[in-house]
């Protein structure tokens, strides 16, 4: 028993706090490999009850440092569901496919379809012709983007903060807000020299509203006592919105942009149909022009991707400027 | 390091209401005293203190520290409130170290120093979120001395913590203060805080606000809570503030309840 009980201290306490539920399953699935790691431990030749300890010992301290259940969440969540919903649109695009080329009066459309698609997809970016398409969209994209961040951020912080400010701008910017960025285009187009001027102008017009509004609406949760906490401590304006404001609505900031880039990925397209020879847009009513169905259904997959993608970096903002603990 | 306070017949009245919150408040209190103002909730007991502390300017009259008008809030009397408010996303150093980054003279080793007599140094980068609430409140004790003050403010800054870490708190911050030179002002509600921590007890009347009444409290720090005259002294307290503001529940009862001695009831 003496053995037993000089053993004891050898139990990671957090890993028991913690470990239980999943001690139990882990050895129900495995229990040879536990059993011949208790065998090491020397205490348990002594005593029978001894080597019994040692071995629920032994089991803790393996089941920490690979409990199978939570790396099966993890593939779970990383692998298996994602690729089920993958597997899934693919499915469905391809039934719908299939039931444009058994139909003679549609059969023209049939590039539509993943294979066609896929190999068309694969040429373009075997030429490099793939790149020429994305970069201009990109930075139409980037700009807009940052014009919208620029005016959107001070902005919101501003009406966020003041109760004056709010109520006289509430009226103007609901109504500009609902106005669809696309019926600027006209005046875009006057107003602008440059036909990629005039998509920025697009762009932003459409993705500075959720900036400004998440930035806003983040400055009138933020706790009143921390603007009295830091004024009591001295902080002067600069200071209270360099080290009270922008950290405490990082993530709210990052949160209208993802928004923003959703709208701002969506207007791009139309924008691009008109005027410019360039980008994706382009690219779609260039391939719709001259019925290269398969290289239009690629665009469509390139448009995805990259909209996935630059939703996937602002949700790893919004982590990165988190302070609020995940549970 | 410690200031004399002196208030000079304040009065205040609220935008949009007709009868004022405070009248003629005028008080003294000595470099290193620490005072206690109690009173029921909306006496202005906190309004008052919020007034020491420059971050509401009053109506009529003025607060003067060591001579100095107080005008506006400044690192030099600090308040503590409540809440430990403390920024979720600076760890436990960054937070403590707050008062002295806006002034712009960081300071490690006093930093260092302050976490060991509040007893976090080991806790210097951990996320302030993870910590408890008794911790939290010691980071809040920390910030507020970083930056050297001459008067401490204590806005019912223990009222949401377990009786147990209130107790160890309240001792540990009046030590503080004293082993510092600070002059101290607690306002609570709590009978049993004012007796443990203040030198002297201002007891507030409401309706306008006003100081009613005071009473020393002649203990050697720290105060000892079990010993008859800690009881003694709090039973005084109390019969003293049931005398002056027992009009709550009608003035002639509460005076009989005295009489009959032991009105052991809270007082907030």
């Amino acid at each position: 028993m003496t053995a037993a009980e000089g053993t004891l201290p050898l139990a990671p306490e957090h890993g028991r706090a913690q470990a239980p539920p999943r001690a139990r399953r882990g050895r129900a699935q495995s229990p040879a490999p536990h059993a011949e790691a208790g065998q090491e431990r020397p205490a348990s030749a002594s005593a029978p009850a001894g080597a019994a300890v040692v071995q629920r010992q032994a089991l803790r301290w393996h089941t920490r440092t690979f409990r199978w259940p939570a790396v099966r969440a993890f593939l779970l969540s990383t692998v298996a569901y994602p690729t089920a919903g993958i597997a899934v649109l693919l499915a469905l695009w391809w039934l719908g496919g299939w039931a444009i080329a058994s139909n003679d009066d549609v059969v023209a459309f049939a590039g539509f379809a993943p294979a066609p698609a896929f190999a068309a997809l694969a040429d373009m970016v075997a030429s490099g012709e793939v790149w020429g398409t994305i970069f201009p969209s990109l930075y139409r994209i980037g700009m807009g983007l940052l014009w919208a961040f620029l005016i959107g951020v001070p902005v919101g912080v501003a009406i966020g903060l003041s109760a004056a400010l709010r109520e006289v701008t509430h009226v103007p910017f609901q109504f500009l807000r609902m106005i669809s960025p696309l019926a600027w285009m006209p005046i875009a187009v006057l107003a602008f020299a440059t036909w990629d001027g005039a998509i920025v102008f697009l762009i932003a017009v459409a993705a500075v509203w959720p900036v400004l509004f998440s930035t806003a609406q983040g400055v009138r949760r933020i706790d009143p006592l921390w603007f009295k906490v830091a004024r009591n401590l001295g902080a002067d304006g600069w200071q209270m919105l360099r080290r009270v404001i922008m950290p405490a609505i990082g993530q709210d900031i990052f949160a209208g942009l993802r928004l923003a880039v959703g709208v701002a990925w969506i207007v791009l397209v139309p924008a691009e149909y008109l005027g410019v020879t360039s980008g994706l847009g382009y690219a779609i009513n260039d391939a719709r022009d001259t019925l290269e169905y398969d290289t239009l259904a690629a665009i469509v997959v390139v448009i995805g991707i990259i909209g996935f993608l630059l939703d996937g970096m602002c949700v790893s903002l919004i982590k990165h400027f988190s302070w609020r603990q995940a549970d | 390091m410690s200031a004399n306070v002196s208030v000079d017949f304040i009065t205040h009245t609220f935008k949009g209401q007709s009868a004022p919150t405070l009248k003629d408040i005028a008080l003294n209190i000595h470099p290193g005293e620490q005072v206690a103002l109690i009173g029921r909730s909306g006496c202005g007991k906190s309004t008052l203190l919020h007034m020491l502390a420059g971050l509401t300017v009053p109506t009529e009259g003025c607060v003067h520290i060591r001579g100095h008008t107080v005008t506006r809030p400044s690192a030099k009397w600090n308040m503590m409130f409540q809440k430990p408010s403390l920024y979720p996303w600076m760890t436990v150093r960054r937070n403590a170290e707050l008062g002295l980054l806006f002034a712009g003279c960081r300071d490690t080793a006093r930093i260092d120093a302050l976490l060991e007599l509040v007893g976090l140094a080991d806790k210097a980068d951990a996320n302030v979120q993870s910590l408890s609430g008794g911790q939290q409140q010691r980071v809040a004790l920390a910030r507020s001395l970083a930056t050297s003050p001459e008067l401490l403010l204590l806005d019912e800054p223990f009222s949401a913590l377990d009786a147990f870490t209130r107790a160890t708190l309240q001792d540990e911050v009046s030590r503080i203060a004293r082993q510092e030179g600070l002059t101290l002002v607690i306002v609570t509600h709590d009978i049993d805080e004012a007796v443990a921590m203040a030198d002297r007890v201002l007891i507030m009347a409401a309706n306008p606000g006003r100081i009613a009444g005071e009473m020393a409290i002649e203990l050697p720090a720290p105060r000892e809570r079990a010993s008859a005259e800690y009881s003694r002294a709090r039973e005084a307290l109390m019969t003293t503030f049931d005398g002056l503001v027992g009009d709550g529940r009608g003035g002639a009862a509460a005076q009989r309840t005295d009489a009959a001695g032991a009105p052991q009831r809270e007082a907030a």
